[in-house]
């Protein structure tokens, strides 16, 4: 079983590479921070299954609540911070 | 007994990670930033709560369970709200979506 788990840890960090490709070469700067997102969220379930692995998910598990607190609320505040203030960012296309 | 629970603990986490794969091939593919939103805002949620469910059955009735279980409510509630909050920013910002005009046959930016 723990085999199970290291085998998707690892399937798993090669499914975070694919957004990061988007987080590179994306158009606008909604689809980097979107893409950004989404590598947090897959983060989330990489540390819990990490911690299957190494065996002690009583310590993993409260690094996993943090980390989602933290990567909610980034995305949240960027989100606002980009509609209040007028920064140039013109819609490229 | 605990084979049943393994089994079930694998199917979920691989149905989970198949979901997870699912959304990360639509953001590379997807022609506008909004449908992209689309995709990370419900098939990853989805994937996300497949996962810890499977871990929840893997597990068991302990006290680590019950935060699993805090999580993926958590991330129910938190991901589209994320998702929802970006897109109405990026329509403020004066992002204009693809419609149908915009496609030619295959689906894809003329």
């Amino acid at each position: 079983m723990d085999q199970f788990f290291l085998y998707s840890a690892v399937l798993l960090t090669i499914i975070i590479a694919i957004p990061l490709i988007r987080v590179l070469k994306g158009p606008t700067l909604f689809d980097r921070l979107l893409a950004t997102s989404a590598i947090a969220t897959k983060t989330i379930v990489l540390i819990t299954l990490i911690g299957y692995v190494y065996g002690s998910i009583d310590m993993f598990i409260d690094i996993t609540l943090a980390y989602a607190i933290l990567g909610f609320i980034g995305t949240l505040m960027i989100a606002k911070y980009i509609t209040v203030t007028n920064s140039p960012e013109a819609p490229e296309e | 007994m605990i084979e049943v629970q393994h089994t079930l603990s694998i199917v979920f986490v691989a149905l989970g990670i198949l979901f997870i794969f699912a959304g990360s091939i639509g953001i590379l593919r997807l022609p506008d930033f909004y449908s992209r939103t689309h995709s990370i805002s419900k098939s990853d949620t989805l994937g996300v709560i497949f996962v810890i469910l499977g871990l929840v059955i893997y597990e068991g009735l302990t006290q680590s369970s019950l935060k699993l279980v805090f999580i993926a409510l958590f991330i129910a509630l938190s991901n589209p709200i994320g998702s929802h909050a970006l897109s109405r920013a990026a329509l403020k910002k004066g992002i204009k979506p693809l419609l149908g005009d915009d496609l030619d046959k295959s689906g894809g930016k003329k």
